[in-house]
């Protein structure tokens, strides 16, 4: 069974998921302000492979923290899915990001303990699904990225490769409404970085869930819907793919 | 799932888990076995104790405090009465084993024929009682080192004392004593004395020791005798021969030098002459330790419906010894437990430090999957729990263990205030409430240790901790 879009999502196909309205992020390192986004304004169409792309240090990184409710911006207000994130409290955000943002670390970023089945059964118990209903969905998406006969194996009994499709298993297992993704093949060989790339794509057209990465793989960058150029922090360039 | 990434998160770094739990299991074990081995010392104290003095005395009122310095006037008149009284009450007698009288006196002793004398103080008892009391043994803890007495009710003229009695008097060789060591050659024989004294005949009080004999005195010459020389309670000297059926050591070199133990109508002869006998105590043994307080309401009751001038002490009161053996160990016991206590505390906090730095990415990576700060909190304080868990459980088995061997391998000691030695036993078996409270402590304090390192994981900022390398 395939990874499909849930059908009792409210929000319309063609209103913005994320929404950055005039947002910046200021870090201090010692007696410095160091701006790291200046000003973005931005809107994200749902069921898209979006990119924010830029050189290292551009902001693309803060930009996808800011995205997936992991930082808090220094001023502007973010709309994910139809919450003003800024309204909510420490709990209220780790509720939300439970339910509406799965994540894809450049580093893979699995909980070593747990086997690849248990990874991607731990967002489901977050959310307080019923065992066999969390059973049956991590087994379908572990079917889905082809490591079903793997499951009980522990991410250090795991190539690169099969760790990223278990972390992407993670993120999609829950149906979010968007999927971040952050360098997803830097750790990655050119074959098994296209490889992963491939079954995002294909992962994101069953499921119809948004995709948004940071990265700047120009082999990643060309399946994007949609880009965002990002430099010094500041928004260069936006387009979408027609 | 977060029992199992718990559990699963103590073996990930084999050797720093297995080294806090040893130390939580070796404090644990040491504690326990201390434990046990102080409440074998008080039950083996208890039990001696209560086997020399019984549970409870009846004095009368003012003796305990003002008494010691002459007993005699401080006898209890119509004792028998007393005894009949307290022997019969319906409340009392289901709790009694032993219940009979006692006469403290001093006086001087003297060996005749080796020409020594010294102080002594001596109690009058009954000889069949003493022994009855002897066999009180509420906590099973065998033998106590002290013997029966070997004097007998019918024969009132025997009695027992001191080894170190023995040797100050003289009578080593007679009495066959094996750990009596000779006077060294060129050793002072006596305070010198002026000649017009030492030109006095010798005191022979045969004469008058005859006069008042009891008629079962029955005089045996295979037995050393000895005279005693008291004061009556009317103030007039007295006299009585005692012969020396048994030797007893008493633990306490002080006492074991000047003890004399005799039939009770012979202490009461040389006290109370032949004037109206009485007795300084009535000694109360219960079958149960913990009956005291009913025991001695029921003595309070019976003093005040009786019109009696009584009071009662407990041998805790009587022994004073015996409390302060008890606080001892029970400070060192505290004074261990605490010191376990912080080691443990620094060893879990340790190593639960070392696990969130080494875990900061996965404290990154499931806050961002949703997790709670609570529940990273909750994630580092079952682990602690858990290491505590382990810990605590290991030594428990390990305590068991030792109290096993320990109590099979035939070890023995001299308890304090007891000549002979005792089994050496470590009361682990039975002693649930110590275990079980223990047992919870260093889980609990494993988790407290844990709460400082899951604190500082929980407040962990997302984004740093996921930058952590």
């Amino acid at each position: 069974m395939s990874p499909r879009r849930e059908t009792n999502r409210t929000e319309p196909d063609d209103k913005p998921v994320v929404r950055l309205d005039s947002v910046t992020k200021t870090y201090r390192i010692g007696a410095v302000d160091v701006p790291a986004v200046r000003g973005v304004s931005l809107s994200i169409a749902p069921q898209r492979f979006t990119m924010l792309i830029g050189p290292s240090g551009s902001g693309k990184t803060t930009l996808l923290n800011l995205i997936g409710c992991i930082d808090a911006p220094t001023s502007g207000s973010i709309d994910i899915a139809g919450q003003d994130v800024a309204r909510l409290s420490d709990n209220a955000l780790s509720d939300f990001r439970a339910r509406h943002v799965g994540f894809i670390f450049q580093g893979f970023s699995l909980i070593p303990v747990l086997t690849a089945y248990e990874n991607v059964e731990y967002p489901l118990l977050l959310t307080g699904r019923a065992a066999g209903e969390r059973r049956d969905a991590a087994l379908e998406m572990l079917e889905a990225v082809g490591l079903k006969e793997q499951r009980r194996q522990r991410p250090n009994e795991l190539s690169g490769g099969q760790k990223q499709r278990v972390a992407i298993a993670r993120a999609l297992v829950k149906r979010p409404d968007i999927v971040l993704a952050d360098e997803p093949t830097a750790n990655l060989d050119s074959e098994t970085g296209a490889s992963v790339i491939a079954l995002m794509r294909r992962m994101q057209t069953e499921s119809r869930t948004t995709f948004i990465f940071a990265s700047h793989d120009a082999q990643l960058i060309s399946h994007a819907d949609a880009t965002f150029a990002i430099r010094d922090g500041l928004l260069v360039t936006g387009s979408t793919a027609p | 799932m977060m029992f199992k990434i718990a559990f699963r998160s103590i073996f990930r770094n084999t050797r720093r888990s297995l080294t806090t739990m040893l130390t939580i299991a070796i404090g644990t074990a040491a504690t326990l076995v201390f434990g046990a081995y102080t409440i074998y010392v008080t039950y083996g104290l208890q039990t001696s104790t209560v086997e020399r003095v019984g549970h409870l005395t009846v004095y009368r009122k003012g003796y305990f405090d003002f008494g010691s310095g002459n007993p005699a006037i401080w006898g209890i008149p119509h004792y028998d009465s007393v005894l009949r009284l307290i022997g019969e009450d319906p409340v009392l007698k289901p709790l009694i084993v032993v219940v009979t009288p006692v006469q403290s006196l001093a006086g001087i002793a003297s060996n005749s024929d080796k020409d020594e004398s010294r102080t002594f103080i001596g109690t009058g008892f009954v000889p069949s009682a003493r022994d009855a009391m002897k066999r009180w043994n509420e906590y099973d803890v065998g033998a106590t080192g002290l013997a029966n007495s070997g004097l007998r009710d019918g024969n009132t003229a025997e009695g027992l004392i001191g080894v170190g009695l023995a040797r100050v008097l003289g009578l080593c060789e007679q009495l066959h004593l094996a750990s009596c060591p000779k006077l060294p050659a060129g050793a002072p024989t006596g305070s010198p004395v002026s000649v017009e004294v030492a030109s006095l005949p010798k005191q022979d009080f045969s004469d008058l020791v005859a006069r008042d004999a009891l008629p079962s005195q029955a005089q045996s010459d295979a037995m050393p005798r000895i005279d005693l020389l008291a004061a009556t309670a009317g103030g007039a000297p007295n006299v009585v021969n005692l012969q020396i059926r048994n030797v007893e050591p008493q633990g306490v070199k002080e006492l074991d030098d000047i003890y004399v133990g005799m039939n009770l109508a012979l202490a009461q002869q040389l006290v109370y002459g032949r004037g109206e006998h009485r007795a300084t105590g009535i000694v109360i043994q219960l079958h149960r330790t913990e009956d005291i307080p009913i025991a001695r309401a029921r003595l309070a009751e019976l003093y005040r419906a009786h019109g009696l001038d009584l009071e009662t002490r407990d041998f805790a009161e009587i022994t004073p010894f015996y409390s302060q053996v008890l606080n001892l160990f029970r400070s060192i016991f505290s004074f261990i437990s605490i010191i376990i206590g912080i080691v443990v505390l620094f060893t879990v906090s340790n190593a639960m430090g070392m696990s969130v730095v080494e875990r900061t990415d996965e404290i990154g990576t499931t806050r961002a999957l949703g997790v709670r700060r609570a529940g990273i909190r909750r994630q580092f304080l079952l682990e602690g729990s858990m290491l505590g868990f382990l810990g605590a459980t290991l030594g428990v088995v390990i305590a068991f263990a030792a109290a096993y061997l320990v109590n099979h391998s035939g070890l023995t000691w001299t308890p304090p205030s007891q000549a002979q030695p005792v089994p050496l036993r470590l009361y682990l078996f039975g002693a649930w409430g110590m275990i079980g409270a223990m047992w919870a402590l260093l889980i609990v304090l494993a988790a407290a240790a844990a709460l400082l390192p899951a604190n500082r994981a929980a407040r962990l900022q997302i984004v740093d901790a996921l930058r952590h390398v």
